[in-house]
């Protein structure tokens, strides 16, 4: 019997971010502190022709400018300024800030100003001035998509069937076009870091993803050894995806402390958070659909062609969760990118799942209004329970009950399925639902787990918790598993001192850290079980080491009332404490089955016809993703997920200015994000699945699970309501009216 | 770096030497002397702390440790220039310090006195995160000028739990899960602390039907609540339980919970019920 799992549980750091004491990078208090300001470039392309920084260094309070005439070269030449075959050969393709005169994308960082307080650099990097040799920048996907090309042209997409000729002989058949604009993470912390050095050691405070990502350029950035670099990086402000490529402020950072040896503290504005850090990218995609007259789809083709920069090969997985959704068995899907003048895209939560999703829901709509289906019919269809493209059963797949569930709570029987047929006073209702898919994925990763003699543990990893929680449900799971109370285990993370742990990404947090947490705790068991077996007394002397459970600080031989006090044992053993450090990997089982996460979405919106406002008054998320840690938390998870939905369904989109390849809206008050009046009814339902599979936990992850299906589902019920197909995000009042 | 004379101003503030005799007596009738202005102090060290600020303290407490390198470069000319000098309240504590002319009161919390609890996430007004109660009242610290805050009254996050008590509002953020990455949080909190000194004035928002009919001590409802706290961005998300937990401190009242187990009942009964839709055309070929 769970004592934890699948239990409410408040955030075990709730108090500490109620009240104001939880540290973010930029919240370290560091003696003799010096400030950076980033200075940016005013053109999208071309190179620094002079720069001039005379000024700015009379400047009260300033201490020095970096620029790339005095910044220190201890590494080789970066990724773009290398000849292509030379850049191939470079792991760490990255930009790297004021490392030469060229200019890859405006608002490009120029230079560093340090000064003594923050408002004398910020007034100094005014006083910077520099000229260029200016070119056009090309940024725009849209008027270039005959330059897309392949990642890797050696391996070209690979059909399931015979897809073209499905396509041509199919009855029943649509074919459209969507584009998604540039999209921006926006969390609400601005990147920064604090960075010093003694010697030739180098700690920096980060917002980061990902410790040990960040650890690794920067020691490669310095050519020093990565033991000599301390990540640290307890809290992050959201991230979203924005902290998991190395971004070129920490460097910066830490040369900028190298420099005048002293600590140096740079945060980015918000304008400089759109150059940053990545962005969704701009993605164009074509999607055509076949289908028999009975709903069966024959056929699907689907491209995708994204920007990325001039110097990296940046390309979204749009297509490829698409393309095993259904029991389609002809199929071609092909992603490629188009090289802009541009900062490099990053991953952004849900990263190509949900563009892909977009269109392919989307189009499924557009279907099954050709088809005179009902969409939710057309869909239980085609579901499959194998993956089409390697036949493999999926470990678990409770997406038809997702399906019916969702259908139930959210009574879409008694949807009208003609468009503009439902009204609430002079509003338009739409009623729209679409699919969410997400891999079950797991990473190697480790964890210290230390169960000591006074009945405490301290459990430590060098993960993230950007949000979800990865505080409690690391404690939840630790408590559970040692069988102490929750308030006795101390979970730490975010420090290249703890043993390495995935970047947080790819919702596989929960099932990569919980199982090394999780299998630690397993360990430590044993080594408790041995230990009483060299006692006389022991109960377990025949018992199976599955026979037992750890209980309130007890360790029990389960059905009986035979147990032994760990703790009286571990002093009786002179043992301080118990450690385990262990590395959980993904098992050998995985690969004989297909393995993801599901679940459908059902949303209600209002449109208002005489201004063209979308309201999204209701959203069902239904998840079938495995087990649920902590629903209270999760549930959390899947209102994020809806909230980002209808962002991007409705609001978000980063406007570039082609003609000289700058962003007009880096900044919140132009770049819109849900607010707490766009947010109305949403409700979570779990479908839980049973799937040791996936890892001995059976937990999937969920963070962006929930993001996947509700732009499509919205703008289907835009359809709904208005008999209106917006195929280009994002649906704002100008396109309906 | 030899301390500059803002550092030793506000250094200075234990011992009281660089208060005038009018300030003193100032202080002094507002009830500011001995164990008030300890106990800012100690709010800014041991108290309130849970786990993890204890961590994190003593992280900083060995970083406090570190020396200076030989070698550090200085400004030549670190002097502030038009320095200003402001004598206000934080938290209830008295604070007099010279600050820079452009420093925005957010700097000042989190730069100078080092109360990072208030969150500068987009310097221009446009995000909530620096929200801060000044004379009671919301205001946005990254937009308030430090200058101007001569004789305010200024309550940070760090200033509304009393002792290990949290403030109702804190512990209610808490119980509805209106927070993820926590860094809105904050500005949330205050904007929903000086929300209800807006509703027992009977302030009118936006989306209040009739602007003369209010009293005072009015109900929100969830509308007013949205409305009203639409200048505060959560990008995670957590609107839904921002919104329980004011509703439940402002008025009493419960949200119904949001999220269920499917039951294995409910599953197989779902599963087993063969229409999908009766407004759709075709109900009889399911799965």
């Amino acid at each position: 019997m769970a004592r934890y799992i699948g239990k409410e549980m408040s955030r075990v750091d709730g108090f500490a971010k109620v009240t104001g004491r939880a540290k973010y990078a930029a919240e370290f208090k560091v003696p003799n502190l010096a400030y950076g300001f980033i200075v940016t470039s005013t053109i999208g392309k071309g190179t620094i022709r002079s720069i001039d920084t005379t000024e700015a260094s009379r400047a009260p309070g300033v201490i020095g400018v970096l620029t790339h005439e005095n910044y220190p070269k201890p590494a080789p030449p970066a990724a773009p300024e290398l000849k292509p075959e030379e850049n191939r050969n470079v792991r760490d393709k990255s930009f790297r800030a004021l490392v030469s005169n060229q200019i890859f994308f405006n608002m490009q960082p120029i230079a560093l100003v340090l000064a003594e307080s923050f408002e004398q650099a910020r007034y100094a990097a005014r006083l910077v001035r520099a000229t260029y040799n200016e070119e056009k920048p090309m940024t725009d996907l849209e008027s270039s998509l005959d330059k897309a090309r392949l990642a890797n042209p050696s391996r070209p997409p690979r059909p399931r069937g015979n897809p073209t000729e499905a396509f041509a002989a199919a009855p029943v058949k649509v074919e459209a076009e969507y584009t998604i604009p540039i999209e921006h993470h926006n969390p609400m912390e601005p990147h920064g870091a604090i960075a010093f050095w003694e010697g030739d050691k180098l700690t920096v405070f980060d917002k980061s993803q990902g410790v040990y990502v960040v650890r690794q350029h920067l020691a490669t950035s310095f050519h020093i050894p990565p033991e000599n670099v301390q990540v640290i990086s307890p809290f992050v402000g959201g991230a979203f995806g924005s902290a998991l490529r190395p971004n070129y402020y920490p460097a910066l950072t830490a040369m900028a402390a190298r420099v005048i040896q002293r600590p140096v503290k740079v945060v980015y504005t918000r304008q400089q958070m759109f150059t940053g850090h990545g962005y969704r990218p701009h993605t164009w995609q074509k999607v055509s659909l076949a289908a028999e007259r009975s709903g069966k789809l024959t056929a699907l083709i689907h491209d995708s062609k994204n920007n990325s920069s001039s110097f990296e090969d940046y390309v979204e997985n749009t297509t490829g969760m698409p393309r095993t959704l259904y029991a389609c068995p002809n199929a071609l899907t092909s992603a490629q990118f188009v090289h802009t003048d541009m900062s490099t895209p990053a991953p952004m939560r849900a990263p190509g799942a949900v563009s892909g999703m977009f269109a392919l829901e989307c189009a499924m709509d557009e279907l099954a209004y050709a088809l005179q289906i009902d969409p939710l019919e057309l869909r239980l269809i085609n579901f499959t329970d194998v993956d089409p493209d390697s036949g493999k059963p999926y470990s678990s797949k409770a997406l038809r009950e997702c399906y019916r569930l969702g259908a139930e709570k959210f009574g879409w029987s008694k949807r009208n399925p003609e468009p503009r047929s439902m009204r609430d006073g002079r509003l338009l209702v739409g009623w729209g639902m679409a699919t969410g898919i997400w891999g079950a994925f797991q990473q190697p990763a480790s964890a210290r787990v230390a169960l000591k003699s006074d009945g405490t543990a301290h459990v430590s990893s060098a993960t993230a918790d950007i949000g979800p929680g990865t505080y409690t449900v690391m404690t939840l799971i630790a408590a559970e598993y040692l069988g102490l109370n929750a308030e006795k285990v101390k979970f730490e993370l975010g420090d290249t001192r703890f043993p390495r742990a995935p970047v947080q990404g790819g919702s596989f947090t929960t099932a990569s850290v919980g199982s090394a947490i999780y299998e630690a705790a397993q360990n430590i068991r044993q080594k408790l079980m041995d230990l009483a077996n060299k006692e006389a007394s022991s109960p377990f002397k025949t018992a199976k080491i599955e026979d037992t459970e750890l209980l309130d600080g007890k360790l029990v031989l389960k059905g009986s009332s035979q147990s032994v006090d760990i703790f009286a044992l571990m002093r009786r053993n002179n043992l301080p404490e118990l450690v385990d450090v262990h590395e959980a990997r993904p098992s050998r089982e995985r690969e004989k089955y297909a393995t993801g996460a599901h679940g459908a979405q059902f949303v209600e919106v209002k449109v208002d016809p005489a201004t063209g406002v979308v309201q999204v008054t209701r959203a069902i998320e239904v998840t079938a993703c495995g087990k649920i840690m902590n629903p209270k938390t999760s549930h959390s998870q899947e209102i994020g997920g809806v909230v980002w939905g209808i962002g991007m369904a409705l609001q978000e989109a980063t406007e570039v200015d082609h003609r000289y390849g700058r962003i007009m809206n880096p900044n919140l008050q132009h770049y819109h994000v849900p607010v707490s009046a766009d947010i109305h009814e949403i409700e979570t339902m779990f479908v839980e699945e049973d799937d040791k599979v996936v890892n001995p936990l059976g937990v999937k992850g969920m963070g962006e699970l929930g993001m996947v299906g509700i732009p499509a589902a919205i703008a289907n019920a835009v359809f709904h309501a208005t008999g209106k197909r917006i195929r280009d995000l994002p649906i704002t009042p100008d396109k309906l009216l | 770096m030899d301390d500059n004379q803002e550092q030793q101003d506000f250094d200075g503030m234990e011992d009281g030497s660089h208060l005038s005799a009018d300030e003193e007596r100032l202080l002094g009738e507002l009830g500011l002397f001995g164990a008030t202005r300890r106990e800012f102090l100690g709010q800014s060290t041991a108290a309130v702390l849970g786990t993890f600020a204890f961590g994190l303290l003593a992280q900083e407490e060995a970083l406090a440790q570190l020396a200076p390198s030989p070698g550090a470069s200085m400004a030549p000319t670190p002097r502030l220039e038009n320095a200003v000098r402001v004598l206000l309240k934080i938290n209830g504590a008295p604070q007099r310090l010279e600050v820079d002319s452009r420093m925005a009161l957010l700097d000042l919390l989190r730069e100078r006195v080092g109360l990072t609890g208030t969150k500068k996430g987009c310097d221009q007004g446009q995000c909530g995160a620096c929200t801060v109660m000044v004379d009671g009242r919301r205001v946005l610290s990254c937009l308030t000028l430090a200058a101007s805050c001569e004789g305010k009254d200024v309550t940070t996050i760090e200033g509304l739990a009393k002792g290990d008590q949290l403030h109702p509002m804190q512990a209610a953020f808490i119980k509805h899960d209106g927070f993820q990455c926590g860094y809105c949080t904050p500005g949330q909190i205050c904007s929903a602390v000086a929300l209800l000194q807006e509703a027992r004035n009977g302030d009118a928002s936006h989306v209040t039907a009739d602007v003369r009919a209010r009293g005072r001590n009015i109900n929100l409802s969830e509308e007013e609540i949205k409305e009203r706290m639409s200048g505060n961005i959560c990008r995670c998300g957590a609107y839904p339980g921002i919104v329980a937990a004011i509703k439940e401190v402002q008025s009493g009242t419960r949200t119904a919970q949001t999220w269920e187990f499917a039951s294995d009942e409910r599953i197989a009964l779902a599963m087993n019920d063969g229409a999908i839709n009766d407004g759709g055309r075709r109900t009889d070929e399911i799965i």
